[in-house]
């Protein structure tokens, strides 16, 4: 069960090889289902993140891998080897908990010794190891304190340390840094990206705060009432996301809804180059006043065979996506509004849009040295439009407004499609 | 816990903290100075004690006859503690493991006994055990014996209704360190290889050390002090150190023995309170309230 460290370098080299593949996982309480047909391969060396609001079964999936709770059907392959049904002290797989549940009755080296002593190892090497382990975790000063009388960041060292030194095939962290201050969760943050780039060990992290996903991981899994939403680098979840559950979960989103007025395929031109097709869309939220230039061409998305003219279509721009211009300016197209609160965040200028609809969007610009007085007046008029291409089309979702039982027919499929 | 922050100028405070004082300078502290004084001091057969000062109390306590009963006291008293510890142990896992909304209903049948006297309790006892009580009748019956057997006025009927009334004693502080016990703490241990057996002697045990102390001390003294039980239900012989203090001042008259005996019981117990912080800090503990 233990690994050589040569074991362990391969292990990092052999990025792009499966760890860990899960295959139709399900998992049912009381007759409610938490986890429903979960899919997933983690990748040797990866740091996967399982991303979603409470309650959307991340926490349970992480004590299915761990062997805290067996599923009710599917399989957990570990390194090819089937897991479902072998117990937690039989996986080579630790956790760090949530409340890093280190043993009070214990010094933190007899903690971080823990796994070692169970396994009969020589006392002398036991030694070494921890010695090494703290030294890794900067804690080296206080492994004859009791862990009560250390801070939280030294806890979680603490927690992380006692649980790495069994050289795991995976390290599972159950929202590890969710109990720390906002400053020594981002310093934490950094620290484990450089234990795992250290150690070379896949982690799979539990999280409901989507800067920490988004900051740390080699790959997100967003999750909602128990399935995926969708899998993949952190720039694809807030680039394209797959749906309107990630695209608002992750980050901040303006949403506008929008009228197709034409659907044109792909077509190869006279040399054999291929146009790419687009949709023709006009925004809802376009009001008389705005023009006739609210008429946008937009790249042609992956739905775009079931779209039709007159479907409503949505589209996402991100605040620091949308562009404020004087409402006067002939040269842009866009929808007029008054700035209804302005916040000036040291870098960026954050500034809270009502649309002549009453609809409100938030934008963020950068500041330009250029001109020291940018500002806006409260109920100043403005325009706001962005570049064509820099919005993320999505079908007109009806999981947000209306109930969820059809919304995870939907998702569903929005899954599949990003899984293949 | 939870602190009231009055200002240490608050007249409110002061009252509180000079009635707290008060009320334990008389009622605690100055009836143990008076039982400490009076064990050394003379029996007096008019006025029960005299002048002058002597340890001819502590001295007589060297005798065998005493001394006998002291150690035969110590081990009704040991038995029906290791009875209640090895029964309640379980029993305080099994109701901190119940159903949290089951919890206050099982721990309130286990104190709805309080609600009857004790030793009216005892003897209830009394005619459970007789020679035509309730259960020699039952045995008959069912044909396991011909003749009553004797299980009044034995050492196993004190330690039958020792353990009885003081049970509750050792579940109490048990059910609160396994409810302490968090159970991320199990599976924890679990995590890093430990078996269920290993997991319990590693983590469950020394976690549930204050509690067992505890509970001990809450069984073993009493038990050496609960005269009624024996004198009820143990016949002659089966003396306890309670039945000696008992007899000292209200059959006897010889109050600087029955004090001294007195404070005998009270260095135990101060002993095992010691113990018992030990404990606790062991295992990380500041607060001690948990005994008193």
């Amino acid at each position: 069960m233990t690994q050589s460290p040569s074991n362990t370098h391969k292990a990092a080299e052999a990025l792009d090889t499966v760890l860990l593949q899960l295959t139709g996982l399900k998992k049912t309480y009381d007759q409610t289902e938490v986890l429903k047909d979960i899919n997933l391969d983690i990748k040797h060396g990866e740091f996967l993140t399982l991303l979603g609001p409470s309650g959307c079964g991340k926490t349970t999936l992480l004590r299915l891998i761990a062997g805290f709770e067996q599923p009710n059907a599917g399989a957990i392959y570990l390194d090819g080897v089937q897991m479902a049904g072998l117990s937690a002290d039989k996986r080579p797989v630790n956790t760090v908990f949530q409340q890093y549940a280190l043993f009070p009755h214990m010094t933190v080296a007899q903690n971080v010794a823990y796994g070692l002593t169970l396994k009969k190892i020589p006392k002398d090497e036991i030694q070494t190891r921890v010695r090494e382990m703290l030294a890794m975790v900067q804690l080296e000063h206080l492994a004859n304190r009791k862990p009560q009388d250390l801070s939280g960041g030294q806890q979680q060292r603490v927690a992380i340390a006692r649980a790495v030194i069994n050289r795991p095939k995976i390290l599972l962290l159950d929202e590890p840094l969710s109990a720390l201050d906002h400053k020594l969760r981002l310093q934490m943050q950094s620290e484990l990206k450089r234990l795992q780039r250290e150690l070379g060990i896949t982690f799979v992290f539990v999280t409901h705060d989507q800067e920490e996903a988004l900051s740390m991981s080699d790959r997100i899994a967003v999750m909602k009432d128990g399935r995926f939403q969708q899998i993949g680098t952190p720039i694809e979840i807030y680039e394209t996301p797959a749906n309107l559950f990630t695209a608002k979960f992750i980050g901040e989103t303006n949403l506008f809804r929008a009228e197709v007025k034409g659907v044109y395929a792909d077509q190869p031109d006279r040399d054999g180059q291929v146009t790419n097709g687009r949709i023709e869309v006009e925004v809802c939220e376009a009001q008389a006043q705005d023009g006739p230039t609210t008429l946008r061409n937009l790249r042609r998305p992956d739905f775009a065979n079931d779209v039709q003219v007159g479907d409503i279509v949505n589209l996402l721009l991100r605040p620091e996506d949308l562009r404020i211009y004087d409402p006067n300016d002939n040269a842009h197209a866009g929808l007029l509004g008054r700035v209804i609160e302005s916040n000036y965040k040291g870098s960026t200028l954050d500034s809270i849009i009502e649309l002549a609809n009453g609809h409100i969007i938030k934008a963020s610009e950068f500041f330009d040295e250029d001109d020291p007085s940018f500002d806006y007046k409260l109920n100043e008029a403005v325009k706001v439009s962005w570049v064509d291409g820099w919005e993320w089309v999505l079908p007109d979702d009806c999981s947000i407004d209306h109930s969820t039982a059809n919304s995870n027919e939907h998702q569903g499929m929005s899954v599949q499609k990003d899984v293949s | 816990m939870a602190r009231l922050n009055l200002g240490s100028k608050s007249p409110f405070r002061t009252a509180t903290l000079w009635l707290i004082w008060g009320w334990l300078l008389i009622f605690a502290l100055l009836p143990n100075i008076l039982v400490i004084a009076v064990s050394f001091l003379t029996r007096d057969s008019s006025a029960f004690i005299s002048l002058p000062f002597s340890i001819d109390s502590y001295v007589r306590m060297i005798d065998p006859l005493y001394f006998e009963v002291f150690l035969h006291s110590l081990w009704m008293a040991s038995i029906t503690t290791v009875i209640c510890l090895l029964l309640g142990y379980p029993f305080a896992w099994l109701v901190s493991k119940a159903k949290v909304r089951w919890q206050p209903l099982l721990m309130m049948m286990l104190i709805l006994p309080f609600w009857t006297n004790s030793l009216v309790r005892t003897y209830a006892l009394k005619l459970l055990f007789a020679n035509n009580g309730l259960i020699n009748k039952l045995l008959l019956t069912i044909g396991v014996i011909d003749t009553p057997i004797d299980i009044l006025y034995t050492q196993g009927a004190v330690i039958a209704g020792l353990t009885y009334l003081l049970f509750p004693f050792m579940v109490l502080p048990l059910y609160a360190v396994f409810t302490d016990l968090r159970n991320d703490m199990l599976l924890a241990s679990q995590d890093l290889g430990a078996s269920r057996r290993q997991t319990f002697r590693h983590v469950v045990l020394p976690l549930t050390t204050p509690g067992m102390i505890s509970g001990v001390l809450l069984v073993l003294l009493p038990a050496m002090g609960m005269f009624y039980v024996a004198d009820i239900l143990g016949g002659s012989r089966n003396l306890l150190v309670g039945n000696i203090i008992k007899n000292q001042f209200l059959d006897a008259r010889d109050w600087p023995f029955g004090a001294a005996a007195s404070v005998l019981l009270t260095l135990a117990m101060a002993v095992l309170l010691l113990a018992y912080r030990a404990s606790s800090r062991r295992i990380g503990k500041t607060d001690f309230n948990e005994v008193a």
